[in-house]
């Protein structure tokens, strides 16, 4: 049989059946059409009109929402917010994960306990890590907070906006450094031995060959972490920023998926509602993309 | 690795000593907060040790926030997310990379392209299709003028209203969160591996699809199955906007939103043992299952970011 006669992502043994496959696919299609298809267009569809908030009239406005979105101040002020958390979230969870790494990737004793621990927030709701961080850091009880208050730093997230940043940027960064830490210290640990044993032998020391020849294998892995970590940032931080700071003070940590979701089903204002949730589509295929390109890039560093 | 180097080496340790600290600490401090009482709680400074009311306050917390009901709702629906995803997924994957058929690649690309929106950015349409799933029908209703031509043959006016609620029932709560291809991806680069002289084999025995499915692909792709479906029951368990939009009624929540209700408000007494002592018992099972699965959770972790 000639080669070309195999598809894409087809095995060479196959089954011919027709109606089969069909039936197999149903239940997916099916659920994706509901839930992911029609909504997503729907949400397309909206970001066009304008309706009343009781879905009584409803006339098109063309790109009138997305103009009058790009003229808002508080959009503006939002989108700082969250490329501001977003950056710094990113470069604090990469560095300590990368910090954490290299020291597992040393340490032959007890690396499966450290593992073990340093995991542990992964499975905690960011809700969950969002309400420990919130009592921690709380201005009046907060164990934390008295440890700043007794340094003489005035504290309080309830008011000041640079605060709640902090705040929020710390309980992202607890709930997700273990997801980068295990990406990277599983890149770190599959650095071909040989490559380290030439450099040792060469006379480099552990810290020397980290940075020559760790490092820069860890590159596209990093990438693909930054690109997860924009992906967290931008959507799972929904939960911390409702449980903690609401968006306060004054718009501080008002992130984009929460200034969505209080003008949507707080505010009424679908349409406006519905043209962010199209600018964050947009983001979010752009993040996706970027990932593919990573994962058919990782495998010539495979090897 | 290569040679010894003990300063180094116990820097690292200092460093990982540090990390475990940064883990461990909040949850140490939360602990002996949610085991004081509210008088205790609001000390400054906060004691080092724990009090003797953490029973109390878990009580306190479990009536006040119906946790025996939001609990079973929680295990309901991330059961629901793994079992339901992990089984479409199978089928799906099964159809297009063990049979050819027209549309294949069709079907491919749809359920390619819903890994690329993740649900927070479909809220409010997500949430219409499921106040009523048969809006698509009605919208084919209308777009039909089915109501207007008969009108116009009968001279009687009939308004079709077509409704299929699912506010606040489990498929409401949990079909959206299926409603994503990663899985499929996953057992479809999977199968990709399973060597064709097995399929073949199995076709001279033979065997139909679905038997060479169940007795053969099924039982190989056991250990991906188990490391996706803890990935996925910490998803399910951790779910928080979905929930929260979702549910009006109060028994229909989760054990995560029931817990946002006992946080502390400015204008509320500051319980914060109380909410304490709950958050702690809320993320006891997904901690319960990544400790007693360390290995396949890194594993499910791994697969099923790629």
């Amino acid at each position: 049989m000639a080669a070309a006669a195999i598809e894409a992502g087809l095995k060479r043994a196959h089954f011919k059946d027709v109606r089969l496959p069909v039936l197999l696919l149903l239940p997916q299609l099916a659920i994706l059409l509901f839930f992911f298809f029609i909504p997503s267009f729907r949400a397309l569809g909206q970001a066009f009109f304008l309706s009343d908030p009781f879905g009584n009239t409803v006339h098109f406005v063309g790109f009138d929402n997305f103009a009058q979105l790009l003229q808002s101040a508080t959009y503006h002020e939002s989108v700082q917010v969250t490329v501001v958390f977003t950056l710094l979230q990113n470069l604090l969870t990469i560095a300590v994960a990368l910090v954490l790494a290299f020291a597992s990737d040393r340490v032959i004793r007890g690396r499966g306990i450290y593992k073990a621990i340093i995991l542990l927030p992964y499975a905690i709701a960011p809700v969950i890590a969002g309400i420990l961080w919130a009592f921690l850091f709380n201005p009046a009880v907060g164990p934390l907070a008295q440890v700043l208050h007794a340094i003489g730093l005035a504290w309080d997230p309830n008011r000041v906006g640079s605060d709640a940043m902090i705040l929020v940027i710390l309980a992202a960064s607890w709930k997700h450094v273990c997801y980068d830490y295990i990406f990277l210290l599983a890149g770190l640990l599959a650095v071909p031995s040989s490559l380290l044993e030439a450099a040792a032998v060469d006379g480099a020391g552990p810290l020397r060959r980290f940075f020559t020849i760790g490092l820069p294998l860890l590159m596209p892995t990093m990438f693909f972490l930054a690109v997860m970590n924009f992906v967290y940032g931008f959507f799972e931080i929904f939960a911390i920023v409702d449980a903690v700071t609401q968006g306060g003070p004054a718009g501080a940590t008002n992130v984009l998926v929460f200034k969505v979701y209080v003008d949507g089903f707080i505010n009424l204002d679908l349409g406006s509602s519905a043209a962010q949730s199209v600018i964050l589509m947009i983001f979010a295929l752009l993040m996706t993309l970027l990932q593919f390109r990573y994962v058919e890039r990782r495998v010539s560093y495979d090897v | 690795m290569v040679e010894r180097a003990p300063v180094l080496d116990g820097i690292c340790h200092a460093i990982l000593l540090v990390g475990v600290a940064f883990v461990c600490v909040p949850l140490y401090l939360a602990f002996v907060a949610g085991s004081l009482t509210i008088a205790e709680v609001q000390q400054v400074p906060l004691p080092w040790l724990p009090g003797d009311q953490f029973v109390q306050n878990l009580r306190t917390a479990w009536t006040q926030a119906n946790f025996g009901r939001l609990f079973f709702n929680s295990f309901v629906v991330a059961a629901g997310i793994t079992v339901g995803k992990i089984a479409v997924s199978l089928l799906s994957a099964f159809a297009i990379t063990y049979f050819r058929f027209r549309f294949r690649m069709t079907a491919f690309w749809l359920i390619f392209v819903s890994l690329m929106l993740p649900i927070e950015v479909r809220i409010s349409p997500t949430y219409e299709s499921v106040a009523n799933a048969a809006l698509p029908l009605q919208w084919v209703v209308e777009a039909l003028h089915l109501s207007s031509a008969w009108n116009a043959v009968t001279g009687h006016t009939v308004d079709i209203q077509l409704q299929w609620n699912m506010v606040d029932t489990y498929p409401g709560l949990i079909l959206p969160l299926i409603a994503s291809a990663s899985a499929t991806f996953l057992f479809r680069q999977f199968f990709l591996t399973v060597p064709d002289e097995l399929c073949e084999a199995s076709r001279l025995d033979g065997a139909s699809p679905m038997q060479f499915f169940w007795s053969i692909l099924l039982p190989l792709s056991r250990s991906n199955i188990a490391a996706l479906a803890i990935i996925l029951f910490l998803y399910g368990w951790n779910q928080y906007l979905w929930p929260l939009l979702f549910t009006t009624d109060k028994d229909m929540a989760t054990a995560v939103i029931g817990l946002k209700h006992l946080i502390p408000r400015a204008d509320s007494q500051p319980a914060w043992n109380v909410a304490m002592s709950a958050a702690l018992l809320t993320m006891l099972p997904p901690i319960v299952v990544v400790v007693a699965l360390q290995r396949s959770f890194v594993k499910g972790l791994m697969d099923s970011s790629k």
